[in-house]
């Protein structure tokens, strides 16, 4: 029944320190061509340290076989479909690597002036110009370091913007649906979070919301379509209410791989949205990172976006520091150019017709899945979903068979888990989103996987429960690492 | 799979949506490009960047030699293409480097505890400001000092979470001789409501601060000393700041090329008692069910998607990536490799240095400033030469408007040296005229 | 499983009065939902607690709950062993592993909590 794998190559790689020896070296730097410094006396004796004490030393063939072998112990897109809810884990296109390495992009710094930049500063405008067709807003910035960091600036936004009206008010709405990351921006921008409740079907109850909306609401954080997967229909209504008690309306783009080419947040009443552009925009998610969070805004946020922004003078491109109005910055420099070089190059392979294209496959797998999947495992809401669909574990933990359990089990039919347990308003949750790149064949190789599981949680439970089997490692102890913390190595000889 | 569905058209996969919601028509965007012509356009965008040639730019981005092995780890699938090491028993690969990353990082800096990386330098000194502030809950600390030696963007990021975090900044002043923080004027600052005082060395001119003494200061006072560094390679031949309570510094060095300022990679370590006020992501070693090592994110309940609104940051993706890059770039260089780096670096500056004449006489490691009239006429004047110059203060130092911070690494060369110095001079004997 | 000599609270806390010192902690029910218990994070000695409101969490490896206090008054004791060995926590919730020990400043406020049997009727009621 297993189709795609057979147990994984197995080494047991030391670590760097363990197969350290003194005098390994893996590098030649080049003769000095000047006269060497003496450290003691240049910095003062006692601002040179004596030796990093246990940094390891390995040759270069060591360091490329410990890499490689570790490498082996991973799983990634290149291998095969990771079903993770929200977070569009898409091909990493090559050629976007290969761009990104350019010499001309990467060896620039970002004090070069301005007339020695003109190119980067040209492929900056033409994202920003990119990403506001898209998401139909009037302004966007690219500072932002990852989707959290893009709420963060987000909220620092509709707090500069209230209190240029004379009250930046007290509490931003977030669904109980809501990704972490909302409610944990709300509190570092220094405003309470407010639960806003969901409906039977899955999206926000908007009697419930015309409750809970006054003037000391300063916004609503929504993301659409939600975690469910489930479109809010009453989006517009939502953004009226919002808008009528002079509060803002901020969409999480985390789910924007679900509408690119269909449909746009500025034409449904978002005042400002972020962007993860190493989710619907291909950047590769490198284990964890980095990404980038771009933020669009309606024009009157405009003059409160983070500064530098590009300006055209006679000259060509300028950074434009003048701007009072601005929140100021998030970080140093422009933002995470490489990152927008790659996603910029996404585009331009795309084009609008083929965005769309790409939603429309997106939207055409998860329902795809769906469908398969409906007879065996219990859909949270019968309502239609798009890009994603979220499965509750309520008849497979009538065996003793969680969702955990369910998704340890599916890596050993050579898969990467949906996302477990989330959003925590479905009891036992398994969120999937296969997102365009997935063939036919791949979505029923993970289909009948998930089938497979689901009779094997009522004819042999303690099978999946003890998953995985086929792995490296077998289950690991994660209490035991959160109760008794070892967060480095140590010398023991 | 469209019959699967009983549907009849890709269209009706989103008839759920309000009519009014729907494009009407295609996004108005260049139609899809061949690879071909996106290498060509980058290629073009590249060629209207200056890339090669010297150039004496630092300011907390770098340029360091990268060794072939870096790219050649990080471009395979495994890596590049792999998610947040949630899933341990499949992602061994990711956790144990970064394991290992941790444990370099406090080697490297003398802390107990590291994360798994932050977004950059810049953003990871409001992270390490509020650490401080919750380190001591309920204890009204909620104002921290920043030497104005400190990186000048680090210190505008830090402002912007301080407006809207409640964070109370304010700064102190530097020495006119030394070019190092004012102690004196920390001292005088210092009160029972600072939770940290923020000193980075070498500091934005380069020069060594006096963190022995800062941080006694500091701890008189209650408050916490968090350290901030910029260039990495500096931690090969500096003492680290063991006197420290939190680190907050900035990779790029390791990793990158100058990549016009992003992505970085910035990091947190700090002393024990503070690990579960870390913000980000931790791996940490435990076993299986056979008893075999093995390793996985730990701690988890600091992280937004477990304490939502109590997190201790809002951070979830961070620079996974780039922080593997580090890794193998400290596994090529090694305990000696790094040290000979910062050992090229101090001599080529101080080649450099020893030439011109500098506004401070305070230790410096690889950046300096040097006096000079009209910086910007200068740095023309190298650009004909095909040169890079260093960066004219008065932008960020109105009271600097004639000095020029200048960086050499172990990429500078020194004909190209001997020519800035050459331009300083002619620029001098002009001025004189 | 309860026992009778203790108070309960609608979140999951126990307390058990002897003299002024009341002695509290999470019930069965509670480390069952948690799962395996990583870490408690309790109140200092000399801590002013109130009735009801959080003072302190206990973490498992994928969650985190809020301790609030079933009794106002100042803590005098925290259960030092819980730093060493949490998972006591899943092991003996009702015994060794008391979380803290507080002087308690309005004893009358015990009687509003559930009795072992009011306790196991909410339980039971599918809260």
């Amino acid at each position: 029944m297993i189709q795609k794998v057979r147990p994984h190559p197995s080494q047991n790689e030391p670590l760097l320190f363990e197969l350290s020896s003194p005098g390994k070296r893996g590098y030649q730097l080049p003769e000095l061509d000047v006269p060497a410094a003496d450290p003691a006396v240049e910095l003062g004796g006692e601002n040179v340290r004596s030796e990093i004490e246990d940094f390891p030393e390995v040759s270069e063939v060591e360091a490329i076989r410990h890499f490689t072998r570790l490498s082996s112990w991973n799983y990634g897109i290149d291998l095969g479909l990771y079903p993770l809810g929200s977070c569009t884990m898409k091909y990493n296109p090559r050629v976007n690597e290969a761009v990104a390495r350019l010499d001309g992009l990467s060896w620039i710094h970002p004090y070069q002036s301005e007339d020695l930049s003109q190119g980067a500063m040209e492929i900056v405008a033409a994202l920003e110009r990119a990403l506001a067709e898209i998401t139909g807003m009037d302004a966007v910035t690219v500072q932002p370091a990852a989707g959290a960091h893009g709420e963060l600036a987000g909220i620092f936004l509709v707090r500069a913007f209230l209190e240029s009206r004379g009250n930046a008010r007290k509490r931003v709405l977030v669904p109980d649906s809501a990704h972490g990351t909302n409610p944990a921006t709300v509190r570092m921008a220094g405003y309470e979070v407010a639960n806003a409740a969901s409906n039977e079907r899955g999206m926000v109850d908007i009697e419930a919301l015309k409750q809970m909306v006054d003037e000391d609401v300063a916004a609503m954080m929504i993301t659409n379509p939600n975690t469910l997967g489930v479109f809010e229909e009453e989006i517009l209504e939502i953004g009226r209410i919002l808008h009528a008690k002079g509060a803002l309306l901020y969409m999480d783009g985390a789910n924007m791989n679900a509408l690119a080419g269909i449909a746009r947040p500025g034409d449904f009443g978002v005042d400002a949205m972020h962007l993860n552009l190493h989710k619907t925009f291909s950047t590769p998610h490198g284990g964890g990172g980095p990404g980038a969070g771009p933020v669009a805004v309606k024009r009157f946020l405009e003059p409160f976006l983070p500064l530098p922004r590009l300006k055209r003078s006679d000259a060509g491109w300028r950074w434009d520091y003048e701007r009072p109005q601005s929140i100021g910055r998030v970080r140093a420099f422009y933002g995470n150019f490489g990152v927008l070089v790659r996603a910029l190059a996404y585009i331009m392979a795309h084009g609008g017709d083929g965005l769309k294209r790409a939603t429309l496959d997106a939207l055409l797998n998860a329902n795809y899945i769906r469908k398969r999947l409906e007879p065996h495992y219990e859909i949270a809401y019968p309502t239609p979903t798009m890009h994603e669909c979220v499965f509750s574990d309520r008849r497979q933990a009538a065996h003793g068979v969680g969702t955990g359990a369910i998704a340890k089990r599916l890596i050993d039919y050579g898969f990467h888990p949906y996302t477990v347990s989330f959003p925590l308003i479905v009891r036992g949750a398994l969120m999937i989103e296969p997102t365009e790149t997935e063939s036919k064949r791949e979505l029923d190789l993970f289909a009948d996987a998930m089938i497979a599981i689901a009779q094997e949680a009522e004819e042999n439970p303690e099978l999946v429960r003890t998953a995985p089997h086929s792995t490296r490692t077998a289950k690991v102890d994660e209490a035991g690492a959160a109760r008794r913390p070892v967060l480095k190595w140590r010398r023991t000889t | 799979m469209l019959d699967t569905l009983g549907m009849g058209r890709l269209e009706d996969l989103y008839a759920q949506l309000p009519n009014q919601v729907v494009l009407k028509g295609p996004l108005n965007l260049p139609a899809g490009k061949s690879e071909y012509e996106i290498v060509d356009y980058f290629r073009a965008r590249g060629a209207e960047n200056r890339h090669d040639g010297p150039s004496f730019l630092g300011a907390g981005v770098y340029r360091h030699y990268r060794p072939a092995l870096v790219d050649a780890v990080v471009s395979r699938g495994e890596f590049l293409t792999s998610y947040t090491p949630y899933q341990a028993e499949i992602s061994q690969g990711t956790l144990t480097s970064i394991f290992e990353f941790q444990t370099m990082m406090c080697q490297l800096t003398g802390m107990e505890v590291a994360n798994a990386s932050m977004y950059d330098g810049s953003s990871a000194v409001p992270e390490a400001a509020l650490m401080a502030m919750r380190a001591r809950p309920g204890s009204g600390r909620n104002r921290v000092l920043i030497a104005r030696t400190a990186h000048p963007e680090y210190r505008e990021t830090l402002r912007t979470y301080g407006r809207f975090g409640a964070i109370e900044v304010e700064e102190f002043g530097y020495d006119r001789q030394s070019g190092q923080a004012d102690l004196t004027d920390l001292e005088r600052k210092l009160d029972q409501r600072t939770a940290a005082a923020i000193v980075q060395s070498p500091n934005f001119f380069g020069i060594v601060e006096n963190m022995k003494q800062a941080a006694a200061l500091a701890h008189d006072k209650g408050a916490l000393l968090v350290a901030v560094f910029t260039e990495a390679v500096s931690l090969g031949l500096l003492a680290p700041p063991r006197e420290a309570d939190i680190v907050a510094g900035e990779l790029q060095s390791f990793a990158l090329a100058p990549s016009y300022g992003g992505p970085l990679a910035g990091i947190i370590a700090c002393k024990e008692p503070f690990a579960r006020q870390l913000p980000g992501r931790l791996a940490g070693e435990t076993k299986d069910a056979n008893g075999n090592r093995a390793f996985c994110l730990t701690l988890a309940a600091r992280e937004q998607h477990i304490r939502r609104e109590k997190a201790t940051s809002n951070i979830c993706t961070n620079q996974a990536l780039i922080a593997l890059m580090a890794t193998v770039f400290m596994a090529v260089y090694g305990k000696e490799g790094l040290r000979e780096l910062a050992l090229q670096n101090l001599s080529k500056a101080h080649y450099l240095g020893g030439k011109l004449r500098r506004r401070f006489n305070g230790p410096y490691f690889n950046e300096f400033v040097a006096v000079v009239e009209e910086p910007e006429q200068v740095n023309q004047r190298l650009e004909h030469q095909g040169i890079i110059g260093g960066l004219p203060l008065g932008r960020f130092y109105p009271e600097l408007k004639d000095a020029m911070l200048l960086c050499c690494t172990e990429t500078s060369r020194r004909t190209d040296m001997d020519a800035v110095a050459a331009a300083m001079s002619r620029a001098e004997a002009c001025a004189t005229l | 499983m309860y026992p009778e000599n203790y108070r309960y609270t609608k979140e999951h806390e126990w307390v058990r009065l002897e003299g002024d010192i009341g002695t509290i902690g999470i019930t069965d029910y509670a480390q069952k939902q948690l799962g395996d218990i990583v870490y408690a994070d309790l109140p200092k000695a000399g801590t002013i607690v109130e009735q009801g409101k959080a003072m302190g969490s206990v973490e498992s490896v994928k969650a985190v709950s809020e301790i609030y206090s079933p009794v106002s008054g100042e803590v005098i004791e925290a259960n030092e062993r819980l730093a060493s060995a949490p998972e006591m926590l899943n092991q003996d919730p009702h015994g060794e592993a008391w979380l803290v020990k507080i002087r308690v400043s309005r004893a009358a406020e015990i009687d509003g909590l559930l009795s072992a049997a009011d306790y196991q009727s909410f339980l039971g009621a599918g809260s």
